[in-house]
């Protein structure tokens, strides 16, 4: 029942002890604006980098949700190791027979499309553009979450014909047909016309940054048979059912696949799957890792801060002596002085703490101005500052007030 | 020997002794004394005398080697150091011989300092109205929010000692309070210190000024540690009288 009073007591005295400190800090107005500059700065720094690192991470986040969601994409290994290729070239690729299998056989899987692509010049209108033709299935925007502004995607039947029939990027469409809807054109691509069946939506970049509005999306049937030539698709996409399915259709998708390619007990697979989860998932533990690394350098120059703080601590209990022996004789015990010195010193770096937050919170919306950088400043990191800048304050006042505590009164009283 | 009731301070045989290397300094060498309530006491010497250590040990700021001080009968020996804090908090005020007041602080906010360390807690308007009341006391009632250098030396040492009485203490100890006055001021501080002896507050001041020393009713001499004389002052001057003179 004592215990009310007593933390009602010390309560009053941390209030009474803090306003001492205010007063001493609003004395040296100059000095602690100074001294509070290395605090700002360092924590200004390490809000502004995580600001910078966490919206790039969000940005390469979207990025790879923006591929479309529940994805599983299958390269054949010999393509993606063309430069060391050795093995057979024949039984290692992924034919459309394969992704026929997939599409028959593995029931979780909702979409598929193979894909092959081809930078080539396609000319309409009498301009040009340099654009990438894209060969898939009618079900590849299903894959993609991609929508049409105007006109179709193309059918099964004109997959199987192999027809000439195009949908065109947003990008491209401006560049060939200016402002005016390009569905119903026709476009020359390696000499032959197309007809444009739709416009693509505008999607921005891609992952890796490549430009996904500068295309020509068209039957991989045609593409392949009349334009690259290629026999076999560089690698398919599939787009699960949900989530839940995703690692079990990745173990069908092997087997079947290595059944397929005929490959017995002891060989590798001589394709790969990637899922969107793990590339998000890496990418995820990359930019933090970066991110984290920059804001510990950052955090560098809040430990400058606090040696500055430190050293302009010790200036202050030298210079106060005097008051301190005053103080001690008057009646403040050691934990009086030690208590005023360190308030001070928390005071300073709790107001360097603020006001770097602040200037963080503007450095952040400075960077947002420059192309591709949108810096998220989060909770967490402000917390993370305010903590770092209160034991700071702590560590580094703890010596000088220990010292001012601990002074001798009389020789204290006695300094010039 | 019993603490009477009316002694503020006893010393015993007390003895401070410092070591500088090799070397044993008696500081203070066997004192016994008594001052009790309502006197004005002089103690006196030349540097060295010890009467600077025989000051800070009456102010608990030192503990004797051996011997006892009993403060209103308390043996100091036996406090914590917390519980001598307080005891300098309320008992005793002091007055130094440059004043120590805080710089760019009023002189009100001054002189309330002691009540922000006193237990249990003064509230904000009783330690604001105690801190008026002292200053006009000392004569200082227009000079409240003044701050230490806009007030000339008298003045400074005048908010020192409202200072050393916001908390109503038995007893003031002051260390060469005239030393940094001329003496005009030097005559003026006294008077006040006269002024509140004759209220009834005990005042110990070390000087080595005999003429300072003469408004004392008490006249303590030091030498090498010792009192070599100890008696009442036969010759008091009165302040007043010596304003008079000087005007």
């Amino acid at each position: 029942m004592k215990l009310l009073p007593m933390f009602t007591a010390s309560v009053i005295k941390t209030a009474l002890t803090t306003m001492i400190a205010f007063s001493a800090l609003r004395r040296n107005k100059l000095r602690s604006t100074l001294t509070a500059l290395g605090i700002i700065i360092g924590v200004a720094s390490v809000i502004t980098i995580m600001a910078i690192g966490r919206g790039t991470q969000q940005r390469i986040q979207d990025q790879i949700s923006s591929l479309g969601s529940n994805l599983l994409i299958v390269f054949s290994k010999s393509r993606r190791d063309n430069a060391t290729a050795s093995v057979n070239h024949e039984s290692s690729n992924l034919t459309i027979q394969d992704v026929e299998a997939i599409r028959r056989e593995i029931s979780s899987v909702k979409a598929v499309s193979p894909e092959v692509a081809q930078n080539v010049q396609a000319l309409a209108n009498g301009r040009n553009s340099m654009t990438t033709i894209v060969g898939v299935s009618p079900d590849y925007l299903r894959i993609r979450d991609w929508r049409l502004t105007s006109g179709s995607m193309f059918t099964e039947r004109e997959l199987r014909n192999a027809a000439r029939v195009a949908v065109i990027g947003s990008q491209t469409a401006r560049e060939l047909f200016g402002p005016i809807d390009p569905v119903g054109q026709s476009v020359r691509i390696k000499n032959m016309p197309f007809t444009i069946i739709g416009l693509l939506e505008s999607k921005g970049a891609g992952m890796g940054g490549a430009n996904q509005d500068n295309r020509l999306i068209i039957p991989y049937t045609t593409a392949m048979r009349q334009l690259t030539g290629d026999e076999y698709p560089s690698l398919v996409m599939l787009q699960i059912r949900s989530a839940e399915f995703m690692s079990a259709a990745e173990e069908q998708i092997t087997a079947l696949l290595r059944q397929r390619h005929r490959l017995s007990d002891g060989r590798k697979n001589d394709f790969e799957i990637v899922n969107q989860k793990e590339i998000a998932d890496t990418v995820e533990n990359i930019t933090s890792m970066i991110t984290y690394l920059l804001g510990g350098i950052a955090g560098l120059s809040l430990l400058v801060g606090g040696i500055g703080i430190m050293n302009i601590m010790l200036v202050n209990v030298t210079e106060r002596t005097r008051e301190i022996g005053t103080r001690i004789a008057i009646g403040a015990r050691p934990s009086d002085i030690l208590l005023q010195f360190l308030i001070e010193s928390i005071t300073l770096s709790l107001i360097g703490g603020s006001a770097g937050v602040g200037l963080g919170y503007a450095a952040s919306a400075a960077c947002s101005m420059i192309p591709n950088f949108h810096p998220i400043v989060s909770t967490g990191s402000v917390i993370l500052a305010f903590g770092i800048s209160f034991a700071i304050g702590v560590f580094f006042g703890f010596y000088p007030a220990r010292r001012a505590a601990h002074m001798n009164p009389i020789a204290a009283l006695r300094f010039e | 020997m019993l603490a009477t009731n009316s002694s503020v301070i006893e010393l015993e045989n007390l003895q401070k002794i410092y070591h500088a290397g090799e070397v044993e300094i008696r500081a203070v060498d066997g004192v016994s004394l008594r001052i009790g309530r309502g006197e004005f006491v002089a103690i006196m010497g030349s540097s060295g005398s010890g009467k600077s250590t025989l000051m800070n040990t009456l102010g608990c700021l030192d503990q004797p080697t051996t011997g006892r001080y009993l403060l209103k009968g308390v043996d100091v020996a036996k406090l914590t150091r917390s519980e001598l804090s307080q005891l300098r908090n309320q008992k005793i005020g002091f007055v130094f011989q440059s004043f120590n007041l805080l710089s760019r602080t009023t002189a009100r906010e001054n002189v309330e300092l002691p009540l922000f360390y006193t237990n249990p807690h003064v509230p904000m308007r009783e330690r604001q109205q105690r801190a008026i009341e002292c200053l006009k006391k000392v004569g200082l009632g227009d000079r409240i929010h003044n701050h230490p250098n806009q007030l000339s030396g008298g003045q400074q040492q005048r908010v020192a000692i409202a200072r050393a009485l916001v908390n109503e203490p038995e007893l003031v100890l002051a260390d060469e309070p005239t030393g940094n006055l001329d003496t005009r001021t030097s005559i003026e501080v006294m008077e006040l210190f006269k002024s509140l002896n004759d209220g009834g507050i005990t005042i110990v001041m070390v000087t080595h000024e005999p003429d300072i020393a003469a408004y004392c009713k008490r006249i303590i001499v030091m030498r090498d540690g010792q009192v070599i004389r100890d008696e009442p002052n036969h010759s008091r001057l009165l302040a007043i009288e010596q304003m008079a003179q000087l005007s």
